[in-house]
Order: C-alpha cells, then sequence, then structure tokens
C-alpha cells in the first residue's frame, strides 16, 4: 500500500509538473464554454431581409414597420425589382425577400383579400423556415388588427408559458451540451496519452515489472485527472450560472456526483484508448479528432435525435455525451431529482465500467 | 527548384508509406460525409403534446380535431391534470401541454373570447418556437372558422394569403445544407491537424535538427511540407464532392473549376495555419490540443450548422475572422446558388489574404538558427 | 586497421606551418541560457584536414559549443567562424559547407538507405546523376547491398550510425561536426568507425568531433577539455600527456574534470 501510496504521488508530480498541460487543461474547457455558450443559438435574428413594396400604401406602410420592429430581421433597405431578387440571393445579400402586390390596401378594402409572396434561400433551409413562420405570423397578426377594428370576433386566445426558460435565452440549450462536448474531449484527450507517452518513451518496461496489478497502475494514471477535473468543473458550474445565467434549480450535489461519474468514463474511455494504440499521434487523432463530430452530431444537442434514422438513435445511446446532456438539463435546467436520471447514471456507469475493464484486459496482454 | 523536387519525393514517398494513417486521411472523410448528414437534420418535423381538456364541450373536440389534423402534432396523450401533464415535460416526453381551461365553449360564445393555456419546454429553443407557433396558427385558422360554425359573420373578415416559394432547394432538403458545410470542415480538419503533427513529429524525432543544418531555404522546407498535403486535400475533395452527388444527388450548378480554385487556396491558407501551429509547439500533445481548440471553434462558429447573423455582435466578429466562415459560404454559393465570380470574389480576395498571411507567419515563425 | 595507425603517426601534430590554413576561428564564444553560462568564452582554432576533438562530461557544454559553430544557435558574445563565413550573419553560407551529425539519431526511419542518402544529397544540391552513381558505390562499401531498400528503422545502430556519417559528409563538406557518433556502438564498429573518420579527413575534410570516450580521444589529432563550459587544455593528445604527466587522456581527463562543480 505504502508503495503504492508513492507511485500514485509520482504520477501527481508528473501532472502537475507539466504547466502548458495544466493550463490547457483549464483553458480550453472555460474558454470554449463561454466562446459557445453565447454564441450558439437556435433562434435565427437580425436574417437581411428585403421587402419589394409594389404597393406603397398604408397597408403595406403598416405592414412594413411590423415587420422592421422585429428582432427577427434586418429589412435590407434597397430598391431593386423582382428580377434583381436572384442576384441578391447570389450574392448571399438577403435570406428571404417579401413582396406585397400592388394595389395592397385597395384588394383589402375592396375585395377583402390579397396575397403577399415570401421568397426564401433554401440552401439554408432552416433558416428559411423559420423566417416564413416568422412573417406569417406577423402577417397574421396584422390582419387580425384588422379585423378586430372592423367587427367583434369569437376569438381564442393561447396563453404561452415557457417552461424552464421563461426569458427565452437562446443559449440555454447549448451551455449543457458544450460542457458535455469539451469535457468528454479533453478528459479522453488526457488520458488517451497517459499510457502510450509511457510505451513511446520506453519507460513501460519498468511499469510492467513492477509489483501493481495492472488495475492499480491505470487508476493511479487516471487519478490525478480525476482531480483536476473535479476542479474544473467547480470553474465550469460558476462560469455556467454566473457568467452564462444558466440557472442552477436542482441539487448542486447531484450534478456533482453525476458529472463525477461522466467525468470518470471519459477517463475510462481515454484508457481504454491509450491502451489500444501504438503511438501519441493516433492516440490524439482518435481522441480528439475522431470524436468531435460524432459526439456533436450524437449528443443531440444541435440535431435532435428524434429526427434520426432508427439506427442512429440506437447508436446516440454509446455515446456518453448524450447521457450527461439529458442528465445535466435535468438537474440543472428542470430541477429534478435522482429519480428522473437514475437512467442517464446507471447507462454511464455501466460504460465506465466497460470501458475500465477492456482497458485493464489489454493491459494483461500486454504484460504476459 | 530542384531542391524542392528531393524534398517533395522524400515527403510524398513517407506519407505514403504508412498505410494505415493514408487509408485514416482518405477513408474517415468518406464515411463521415457519408454517414453523418443522414443524422443532421434539425427541422423539426414533429411536436409531441399532451392535451388536458377540461371542457369537454363539442368546441374544445373540434379544436382538438384541428390540432390533430393539422400533420405538425402528434397527440402523445390524454391527461385529468395539469399535474400530470406536466410529468410528460419533465421526462422530455412531450414538448407543450395545452389546457383548455372547463368554461371554455361557454366563454367563447358569451364573451366572444376564451382562453387556452400552452405550457412549452422551452429548454430547445428551436423546438419550443416553433412548436408554439405552430400551434398558435392552428388556433388562429380554428378562431376563423368558428365564426362560420357559429354562423355568427356579420362583417367579412379580410384575409392576406401568403404564398411562399423556396429557392434553389425547393423541397428544403437538409442535407443540401449540411452536405457542403461537412465537407469543407472536413477538409479543415485534415489541413489543419495533418501538417501541425507532421512538422512536430520530426521535431519530437529530431530529424529537424539535420533539416536546421543544412542550407535548405525555409520556405523550401515548408512548401515540401505543403505541396503534398495539398495535393491529398484535393483528392479528398474530389471524393467528396462525388459522394455528394453519388449519395446525395447533390450535383453542383456552379462552375467547378472556380469551386477548385477556392478550395485550392483555403487548402493553403488552412495548411499555413497548420505550419504555424507546428513553429509554435514543441510536441504532439501541445500541437494536438491547440489544433484542436481551433478546429472546435470552426465548427460551432463558421455558421456551419447555426446562423452567424443570430450570433451576438462580437460572436459575429469572430465568425468573420474565421477564414472557414468565408469558405462555407462560398461553397455553399457555387454549389447550390451557382454563383458567378462576380458574386464571390471578395471572398477570393479574402481567402489570398488568409493564405498568404498564416503562410508568412509561418516562415517567420520558423527559425533555423534559434 | 593499418591505415589508421598510418594515419595516426602521419598527422600527429606534423602539420608543417604552409599546411595551417584554420577553418575554424573561434574567440571568446560564449553562450547564455537564461542565468546559465553553457559556453564560457572558449577560444580555438581548427585547421584544415584536422581531426579536432572536443571532450568533457555531460553537460560540459561541448554540443553548444557545435551548435552554435553549425549555426543552430546564436551565441550570446564573443566572434566565431566557420569555413571563413561568421556564425552571427552568415549561418546559412556556413551551412552549404558543413556536414553534421547530431548525438540524437538523424536519419528518417520510414525511409530506405538508399532514400536517405539520395534526399540529403538533393538537399545539398548534389546532382541527381553523380547522387545515382555514387550512392551505388557507397551502398557496396557500407556493405548494405541487401539492405539497400529495407527501412532504416530495420537496421543495426552501428550500421545506422555508419550510414549517418556517410550521409552528413556525402556532399563533400569542408567540415564535418560530430556529435558523439559512437554513443552505444560496439568496439568493433567504433574501430571501423573511425577508419570512415581519417579516410574523410586524408580527403582533407575538417572533422570536429565530440566524445567522452577517452580512447577515441588518442585518435584525434588535437584535443581540447572542456569543464563547466570553459577549455580548461587544448593540445595534441601526446602533449598533454607529457604536461599532466599523466600515462593516458583518461587520466589527464580526470585529474580536468575533478574540478567540474556541475551536474548534468
Amino acid at each position: 500500500m505504502k508503495q503504492f501510496l508513492a507511485f500514485i504521488t509520482k504520477e501527481f508530480y508528473h501532472v502537475f509538473r507539466d504547466k502548458k498541460t495544466l493550463l490547457i487543461l483549464f483553458g480550453i474547457p472555460l474558454m470554449q464554454i463561454t466562446l459557445f455558450g453565447f454564441a450558439l443559438t437556435s433562434e435565427v435574428k437580425n436574417a437581411d431581409i428585403i421587402v419589394i413594396d409594389n404597393a406603397k400604401d398604408d397597408d403595406s406602410e403598416k405592414l412594413i414597420n411590423k415587420l422592421r420592429a422585429s428582432t427577427y430581421f434586418t429589412i435590407y433597405e434597397k430598391q431593386i425589382g423582382y428580377n434583381a431578387i436572384e442576384k441578391e440571393f447570389k450574392k448571399g445579400q438577403i435570406k428571404a425577400a417579401i413582396i406585397i402586390p400592388p394595389k395592397f390596401n385597395n384588394d383589402l378594402i375592396k375585395g377583402k383579400k390579397s396575397q403577399i409572396q415570401i421568397l426564401t434561400d433554401g440552401t439554408e433551409p432552416n433558416v428559411a423556415k423559420m423566417l416564413v413562420q416568422y412573417i406569417t405570423a406577423i402577417t397574421m397578426d396584422y390582419q387580425r388588427e384588422i379585423n378586430a377594428t372592423n367587427s367583434p370576433m369569437m376569438m381564442i386566445i393561447p396563453e404561452i408559458r415557457m417552461l424552464y426558460n421563461e426569458e427565452g435565452n437562446g443559449s440555454i440549450n447549448f451551455v449543457p451540451g458544450v460542457m458535455a462536448l469539451v469535457l468528454m474531449i479533453v478528459c479522453t484527450a488526457l488520458t488517451s496519452v497517459a499510457v502510450v507517452r509511457e510505451k513511446e518513451l520506453g519507460t513501460m518496461e519498468a511499469l510492467l515489472v513492477s509489483p501493481f496489478k495492472p488495475i492499480g497502475v491505470l487508476l493511479a494514471k487516471a487519478l490525478p485527472y480525476l482531480v483536476l477535473s473535479f476542479v474544473n468543473l467547480n470553474f465550469i458550474l460558476l462560469l455556467a450560472v454566473f457568467v452564462m445565467k444558466v440557472p442552477m434549480q436542482g441539487s448542486i450535489l447531484l450534478f456533482f456526483f453525476f458529472s463525477m461519474i461522466f467525468i470518470a468514463t471519459s477517463l475510462s474511455m481515454g484508457l481504454l484508448i491509450s491502451n489500444i494504440t501504438d503511438s501519441q499521434q493516433v492516440a490524439l487523432l482518435l481522441s480528439m479528432i475522431g470524436m468531435m463530430l460524432p459526439t456533436i452530431v450524437f449528443s443531440g444537442f444541435i440535431f435532435p435525435l428524434e429526427n434520426m434514422p432508427k439506427f442512429f438513435q440506437w447508436f446516440s445511446y454509446i455515446v456518453p455525451a448524450r447521457w450527461y446532456y439529458t442528465g445535466v438539463k435535468s438537474i440543472m435546467l428542470k430541477g429534478l431529482d435522482i429519480h428522473y436520471i437514475w437512467k442517464e447514471m446507471v447507462a454511464l456507469s455501466m460504460m465506465g465500467t466497460f470501458f475500465l475493464t477492456i482497458a485493464i484486459s489489454k493491459f494483461k496482454i500486454r504484460l504476459a | 527548384m530542384k531542391k524542392l523536387r528531393f524534398l517533395l519525393e522524400k515527403e510524398f514517398k513517407q506519407i505514403f508509406r504508412d498505410k494505415s494513417i493514408v487509408a485514416m486521411i482518405f477513408v474517415l472523410p468518406i464515411m463521415q460525409l457519408g454517414i453523418l448528414p443522414i443524422a443532421m437534420d434539425f427541422e423539426v418535423k414533429q411536436v409531441n403534446i399532451v392535451i388536458i381538456d377540461n371542457d369537454h364541450s363539442p368546441l374544445s373536440s373540434k379544436l382538438i380535431n384541428k390540432i390533430g389534423a393539422s400533420g405538425y402534432f402528434k397527440l402523445l396523450a390524454y391527461e385529468p391534470s395539469f399535474r400530470q401533464g406536466l410529468e410528460y415535460l419533465k421526462s422530455s416526453e412531450a414538448d407543450i401541454v395545452l389546457e383548455i381551461p372547463n368554461s371554455f365553449e361557454k366563454n367563447l360564445i358569451k364573451e366572444n373570447a376564451a382562453k387556452v393555456n400552452l405550457t412549452v419546454d422551452a429548454i430547445n429553443g428551436t423546438k419550443s418556437s416553433m412548436g408554439s407557433s405552430y400551434l398558435t396558427s392552428v388556433i388562429a385558422d380554428f378562431n376563423n372558422n368558428i365564426q362560420i360554425f357559429q354562423n355568427k359573420n356579420i362583417v367579412q373578415p379580410v384575409i392576406i394569403n401568403i404564398e411562399n416559394s423556396t429557392w434553389f432547394n425547393p423541397y428544403a432538403n437538409y442535407s443540401w445544407f449540411i452536405v457542403p458545410g461537412i465537407l469543407a470542415f472536413l477538409l479543415t480538419i485534415f489541413a489543419g491537424s495533418i501538417s501541425a503533427t507532421n512538422i512536430v513529429r520530426e521535431k519530437e524525432m529530431g530529424t529537424i535538427e539535420q533539416i536546421n543544418v543544412s542550407p535548405i531555404k525555409k520556405w523550401q522546407f515548408l512548401l515540401g511540407k505543403l505541396i503534398p498535403f495539398w495535393v491529398m486535400g484535393m483528392i479528398i475533395l474530389t471524393i467528396g464532392l462525388l459522394v455528394g452527388i453519388i449519395f446525395y444527388k447533390i450535383r453542383p450548378i456552379g462552375s467547378i473549376p472556380m469551386m477548385y480554385a477556392l478550395s485550392g487556396i483555403y487548402l493553403i491558407a488552412l495548411l499555413g495555419f497548420g505550419l504555424f501551429i507546428a513553429t509554435i509547439s514543441n510536441n504532439q500533445l501541445q500541437a494536438m490540443f491547440i489544433s484542436f481548440f481551433f478546429i472546435m471553434i470552426f465548427a460551432l462558429m463558421s455558421g456551419l450548422f447555426t446562423s452567424i447573423e443570430s450570433m451576438p455582435e462580437w460572436a459575429r466578429i469572430i465568425s468573420h475572422s474565421l477564414p472557414i466562415t468565408y469558405f462555407i459560404k462560398a461553397l455553399r454559393m457555387i454549389i447550390l446558388k451557382g454563383s458567378s465570380f462576380a458574386d464571390i470574389q471578395y471572398i477570393f480576395v479574402i481567402l489570398i489574404g488568409y493564405a498568404i498571411g498564416l503562410n508568412g507567419l509561418a516562415i517567420l515563425n520558423y527559425r533555423k538558427t534559434t | 586497421m593499418n591505415i589508421t595507425e598510418a594515419n595516426i603517426t602521419n598527422n600527429n601534430g606534423l602539420l608543417s606551418k604552409e599546411e595551417k590554413e584554420p577553418v575554424i576561428i573561434c574567440k571568446d564564444l560564449t553562450k547564455k541560457f537564461g542565468d546559465f553560462v553553457a559556453v564560457d568564452h572558449i577560444t580555438f582554432e581548427v585547421n584544415k584536414g584536422e581531426i579536432f576533438g572536443f571532450l568533457g562530461a555531460n553537460g560540459a557544454g561541448k554540443t553548444t559549443a557545435m551548435r552554435m559553430l553549425s549555426g543552430l544557435i546564436y551565441p550570446t558574445s564573443g566572434q566565431a567562424s566557420v569555413a571563413g563565413f561568421d556564425v552571427y550573419h552568415k549561418q546559412e553560407k556556413i551551412k552549404k559547407n558543413i556536414g553534421y551529425m547530431s548525438q540524437r539519431f538523424s536519419l528518417y526511419d520510414n525511409l530506405s538507405p538508399l532514400e536517405n542518402i539520395t534526399f540529403y544529397g538533393g538537399v545539398y544540391g548534389v546532382p541527381r546523376k553523380e547522387i545515382k552513381e555514387r550512392s551505388r558505390l557507397l551502398i557496396e562499401q557500407l556493405g548494405l547491398q541487401n539492405e539497400a531498400n529495407k527501412l532504416v528503422a530495420s537496421l543495426p545502430l552501428g550500421w545506422k550510425q555508419k550510414l549517418a556519417f556517410s550521409v552528413a559528409i556525402f556532399h563533400e563538406p569542408k567540415i564535418v561536426f560530430l556529435d558523439e557518433p559512437t554513443g552505444g556502438v560496439d568496439p568493433i564498429t567504433r574501430r571501423q568507425f573511425w577508419d570512415m573518420i581519417y579516410e574523410a579527413a586524408s580527403r582533407g575534410i575538417t572533422i570536429f568531433v565530440t566524445t567522452h570516450y577517452m580512447d577515441e580521444a588518442e585518435y584525434c589529432n588535437r584535443i581540447t577539455i572542456m569543464v563547466d563550459g570553459k577549455i580548461e587544455a587544448l593540445d595534441t593528445p601526446g602533449n598533454l600527456k607529457r604536461i599532466y604527466n599523466e600515462n593516458s587522456i583518461n587520466d589527464v581527463f580526470y585529474k580536468l574534470a575533478r574540478k567540474a562543480t556541475r551536474e548534468e
């Protein structure tokens, strides 16, 4: 036991002496969470649109002013003809064009009916759809205003309550997602070089002849990173709550407990990578570049999992970040207790145990 | 120039000798491009709704039918109380709970107005805003209709019809948007990380010292590294375009030579970026972490997934200082819209600037004598 | 072995006055890393065709001195010129005229011997045709015919070192710098290695070699003993033994190196 403590102490020294790596460990997650937490938003805002007003009358003026007042669009103030629209799309200047017909006001009064046309740039389908939705809603609103002044009408009024995010903070969804992504990749990358570095430097033999069991060696390698990640987690939480204004509705204790399970799982995955690769270059390529896109895609924080084909939905179950993302959302944003996230905890613990077991068994083969 | 040929010969031999790296360089992008876009679709297709009907009146069931028939919503369950409905939101099974109060029909007939309560899980911004606006427009539509049901029509209401058409991508196919973006991103990952680790590896092995003590010019050495990766990048681009045509039926509309010219310039810029990282890091771990840091920023702030205009002002400034932002934009413009050279010439200018700047930095920062 | 012995007697301090043509001139050359003075005001000259040995314990400053002379690092102060070029401003000119073999093995592991020769030859501007002819000859001389197209990584260390030396002088430089070229190599191979050094010296290539093998020091025309960044002694091996009244360079070295205060 004494020997083992000495061994762990050595590993700690080794990690803490490398100032640059420490800087990276703390710097990258904090910087990225701040950047992405603020920058990413699923809303569409400030989209450049152009209005071709062929009517230039009272009604068209009022409608345009309503559009102008919205934060969704920036009206591109330029007079162009219908034929110039395609050119503007091709230059990438505008995302949508609204065309108001001549005699708009006249039609509405006399014929009780008129039609406006929306053209959207389909190369960004999502933005296009949102814009159509927004413009429709504003136009409907305008239509209701006209009717309300004309005659009383039966009306069902929806009262909308935005649960868990009353201020409509557009980045609230992304902070837990980015936390999952960054923690996972940084933790995995750190341990992924732990064993393979010793292989490359040729110091592996000293470990192999040591009296420690594989599990001891691997735990000693991971322990310093576990401690560091815990400290890191504190910073991340402070940042999320006080800078990003993400609420902490649930139990902090549960949050830490759950996060540490996730961190341990990621570290185990790194150890596994470290044991099955032969060079740092391959280990790093796998743990950072190889995992980045799949984690972004399958954790579900940008792309809804339910939209994916069934196969991908199953696949997402083996992505640890997916479980962490849902769990953190439940704890932080919804304030739920352990009854709602036990599934996530079990899944992560099982994955962690699985990774560690294989890592140990791969390590044993090399001992033999 | 003769020396450069020797350098190139050596680099090509070394790269193609390591079969596993070559396989990784070519197969990974194809696999990722072939598979991931299928999973990347954030269109809101279906909103799950739970309904609490406290009124049980003909009008309330008409409203519910209307919602069910709209095609946007999946009626997950009818629950007797709001508390029970809320459980669906907690477990994320449902996105919206609609509660119809018990004097709904009565109020509507007596007072010409009645309220319904929508409770929306607002964590996912896209889904909550799309879901609630779908539901409001269904209700607005219902409003127009009930006048007719109730024969209360006094003055004919005004109606503004909205006709919309989507250009360049009439079926609003999401893969058209994501495939050119992912292709640009894969080229970026490749160029940004491979050139960095390659040179740092020479540092770690000690062979770079042998180069430093030789009369090779700095630009010759760096160009010797850049050209082989540039060629490989162009091959990846070609394979990627083929994957796009075969798997996703995305046939570039614009000029193909122009697209290659643009990509070639972009690759030079990004390889220069990788070379620059190599000159400032001492080992592969550092080089990898630095390129990872930037590549993540490239992935999430370049407009690859989310729209740049929606970001806060400062984030837009960052976004517009990344070469990848311009490259993705231009690639989408050429492939999907067939934009002409005049439309994107400013992007050419910017990317050439980056290519010169980043490679210049790499040459300046690489010291044969320290 | 005959060549070796003949060379020793021939060259040992017997260079006549008119043959003395300094190719390395070094005056008060100093290198500091922060507060640490790695090389402390060293002054010496090396003549054309000479085999000049640099002795010292690990950390004495040998490698740093060599790296300054070969244009890899800038000196902090002092003057030096190599092959007639100043080390501050004309490093790239120096690099054209020297060969260099570092302590760490410096060939590409994942290229064959032939490919390494071709590459480095090309880098120094040897015409392709000449590379083709001479590399075949060289492979034969080294007895590497069977390994010419295998990867360097698979060669034994001794062969790698001999190959690295041949590559370092392939472009016929005026001076070749060898940094502990025989580290970890068996005695027989070391002997062969020194035969190659003598052969190169006889063609007029000046050899600047660092070592901590004392027997190798005896092979040099003149040796310098460095202690803590300073030159403690500089003369022919024979003269040094006489001055310090010892039987071997080994003993001379111990006498001087005992003063060292610096550790690795």
